[in-house]
């Protein structure tokens, strides 16, 4: 690890609500999009002569397209119940990183060329002219808010500023500001399959080598089935669990689920991704042509159930758009969806979490384990923000919570949770989400992660964990480059499927 | 007819048209905007009943506000609450004989009012100690809790200290509802009161009142948390599906 540019926050006990520091994290400016990345997505990459037309035509649509949208820019009142909400303001103190403000930014555009008081009276209701420096404004701060949510839960009126970073990002990729990560991924796992660009043959290598090291490590001829036709589960999981530590430890996980419950199951090459982009730069038809390699993939194969790994955003994408997108789900009378859905085995609910997967599993008893096995961790459990806002697991409101703690209850012996207020709806992100998981935004990374690292640090303190389990791949990323920041082992976090690993029982 | 009472005669008739209107407008325009993706805020109800009860402890609870910020709750529960017993106690004056609800409501209503300006006064407090929410006032902010305070003293003063005609009074508002018109009592802080009730209902619909049409259109709350049993596609999008 490099020394860092920038000054670590130091762990307290508590969060503490910082005193405002204006600009201070003005000047995080995430790479910008070139010509290549722009070019493959239809959108420009500079900004033209009539920018400032352009922003304010794509405002006008999007407030026609999305109700959201629409009415959070009216129904705010300033009140100020999220300024002290995000992560990315308790650790960096800026003021723009405040629910309420990033939200202004659009705002007072909003109310300049869309309300008649704005019009009128711009100096009295706070509304400005379109100018570089607002766009400016909008780029840095619009790649300091990783649309986790946190805030939507506390505001009266539900605002969720997610959606307005949103559609923030839309406006900018439009006029020629598109962030030069999340674009890479997006034209990455359009063109070959997956967000890190790995080719159908390397695939395949690595899972020959999983089923090899498996079967050393066990002696159980574990395997890693890909594009096989006629199966009757597809696996459809993040990139990053094909060879990144600690995410390739629940692959090996689900595999070892599936052996055990004896059902075919088979990965895709076409939809070897879960993770979908196209919700971080909001692009509606970005979003749907990625989720349409999943149903690609699921009519080619035939399979008859899509299961999803451990990956925040993807499972919120998968579980509340899906059906949405591209029909994966129930209910649908038009003939795009009945195409899929007759196919689907209608006992189950589609898509399942490989955790309602497991868990379902083990209620049956068809699962076994040797939970000392896992004797060595001490274990909490960090909330991820997309899976505990924006998505359900279960039968019941809350399953998302439930599920994923029952299982390593199932596997381990050593669970405490992290303080009620950091856990749950209220979960910190782990300050890389939402587009955020690039090294040139390192400093807003490692800020954002405080609250969170102060929440694991009493439970390390007081309760020896040694180990925060997850369930996303963004968040063991960053937790991974986040944790030595702040004095911790790096390979503390990992996988709910890894501790179902580590205790499972074959033959 | 007085020019006086003629002045405040056209101005409720068309505060009444612009708050009735312009509401309606902005609740045709946010019904009419499609709400393409299902993003309640999770946990969320999976029953159209659970969403009704969510809304409910929102629109009379405040509960998101009670989880996130105590201050903010009780200033601003006390203010809307005493808002509401006082807006009922004035149902009166537009009715004869009164019913006999608005006769309960009348005493609590009239006490009613300090809850409602005290509230104001700490949800403006706020606006000056706490240094989050000073960053993030316009002046239209404070303009608002001036205005909403002054109706609430004007108001009390009325009541309290030097009472108006108030049979006159009656008259007069009763007269706007059956269109036979009469005079209106030259009491300047009646003037004043009913001039800034005027204020507020003409600016409603362009200001940050509404909040209060908005939190029914908030997808964020609701929403059924059911996406994965029925298929949600807004118009604009199926067209996608046809290509």
């Amino acid at each position: 690890m490099a020394a860092p540019k920038f000054e670590v926050p130091t762990l307290t006990e508590f969060t503490a609500v910082p005193k405002i520091q204006e600009g201070s994290m003005a000047h995080m400016k995430s790479f910008v999009a070139n010509e290549k990345v722009q070019s493959f997505l239809g959108y420009p990459w500079e900004l033209g002569e009539d920018w400032k037309e352009r922003a304010i035509d794509r405002m006008g649509d999007l407030l026609g397209k999305y109700r959201s949208l629409r009415v959070f820019m009216d129904a705010c009142v300033h009140c100020g119940a999220c300024t002290d909400k995000c992560h990315y303001f308790l650790g960096t103190a800026d003021p723009k990183n405040m629910p309420v403000a990033r939200q202004e930014l659009m705002r007072k555009v909003y109310r300049r060329y869309f309300t008649l008081p704005g019009k009128m009276a711009p100096w009295l209701v706070g509304a400005e002219d379109l100018t570089q420096e607002t766009l400016d404004d909008w780029y840095n701060y619009y790649h300091q808010c990783s649309e986790c949510r946190r805030c939507s839960v506390y505001c009266p009126y539900g605002i969720d500023t997610a959606e307005i970073t949103m559609a923030g990002r839309e406006i900018l990729n439009y006029v020629g500001m598109g962030q030069k990560y999340s674009n890479e991924i997006v034209g990455k796992v359009q063109k070959i399959g997956n967000n890190l660009g790995l080719p159908g043959p390397a695939l395949e290598d690595t899972l020959a080598g999983l089923e090899e090291d498996v079967l050393d490590a066990t002696g159980v001829a574990v395997k890693f089935p890909i594009d096989v036709e006629g199966a009757e589960i597809m696996l459809v999981t993040p990139s990053a669990d094909f060879f990144s530590e600690p995410h390739v430890e629940s692959l090996i996980g689900y595999a070892k689920v599936f052996h055990a419950a004896g059902v075919s199951w088979t990965l895709s090459s076409k939809a070897s991704e879960a993770g979908n982009f196209g919700l971080f730069v909001a692009n509606y038809d970005t979003m749907r042509t990625v989720a349409n390699r999943i149903r690609d993939a699921a009519l080619e194969l035939g399979v008859k159930r899509i299961v999803v790994g451990e990956c925040g955003h993807a499972w919120r994408v998968a579980y509340s758009f899906w059906n949405t997108l591209n029909g994966v789900g129930y209910g649908g009378d038009d003939p795009y969806a009945k195409q899929l859905q007759q196919q689907l085995d209608s006992r189950y609910p589609q898509p399942q979490h490989i955790c309602e997967y497991t868990w379902d599993l083990i209620q049956q008893g068809a699962l076994e384990f040797d939970k000392s096995l896992n004797d060595d961790r001490v274990i909490t459990m960090h909330d991820s923000c997309n899976v505990a806002r924006g998505s359900r697991m279960g039968n019941e409101a809350g399953g998302q919570f439930t599920i994923p703690r029952n299982i390593i209850k199932a596997v381990a012996n050593n669970f405490h949770d992290m303080a009620s207020e950091t856990i749950g709806e209220g979960t910190f992100c782990c300050g890389g989400g939402g587009g955020l998981l690039t090294d040139d935004l390192m400093e807003v990374r490692v800020k954002g992660a405080l609250p969170r690292m102060n929440a694991l640090n009493n439970v390390v303190q007081g309760e020896q964990v040694n180990f925060m389990a997850t369930i996303c791949a963004i968040c063991k990323a960053q937790f991974t480059k986040v944790l030595p920041y702040y004095g911790f082992d790096m390979s503390m976090v990992g996988g709910v499927h890894q501790l179902v690993s580590t205790a499972i029982k074959l033959d | 007819m007085s020019a006086l009472t003629g002045f405040y005669t056209i101005l409720f008739y068309f505060a009444t048209f612009i708050l009735v209107a312009g509401v309606a407008y902005r609740i045709y325009e946010y019904s009419r905007t499609p709400a393409p993706l299902k993003i309640p805020t999770t946990p969320a109800p999976t029953t159209q009943s659970g969403v009704v009860v969510r809304m409910a402890r929102e629109v009379v609870l405040f509960e998101s506000l009670f989880k996130s910020n105590k201050w903010i709750w009780v200033f601003g529960w006390m203010f809307h609450v005493g808002l509401l017993l006082v807006l009922l106690r004035h149902v009166r004056y537009f009715q004869e004989p009164v019913w006999f609800w608005v006769n309960i409501v009348q005493p609590f209503g009239m006490y009613a009012s300090f809850a409602m300006v005290i509230g104001l006064a700490g949800l403006w407090a706020r606006r000056f100690l706490v240094d989050r929410v000073r960053y993030i006032s316009t002046p239209s902010d404070h303009l608002m809790l001036a205005l909403l305070i002054a109706i609430g003293l004007s108001g009390m003063m009325m009541t309290f200290v030097a009472h108006t005609d108030i049979i006159a009074l009656k008259a007069f508002a009763l007269g706007l509802v059956v269109f036979d018109w009469h005079p209106l009592p030259a009491d300047p802080v009646l003037l004043v009161h009913l001039g800034l009730v005027a204020l507020l209902m003409i600016i409603f619909p362009v200001s940050k009142l509404l909040h209060a049409p908005g939190i029914f259109f908030s997808p964020t709350r609701n929403q059924v948390d059911n996406p994965r049993e029925r298929r949600h596609v807004a118009p604009w999008a199926a067209a996608l599906d046809k290509d």
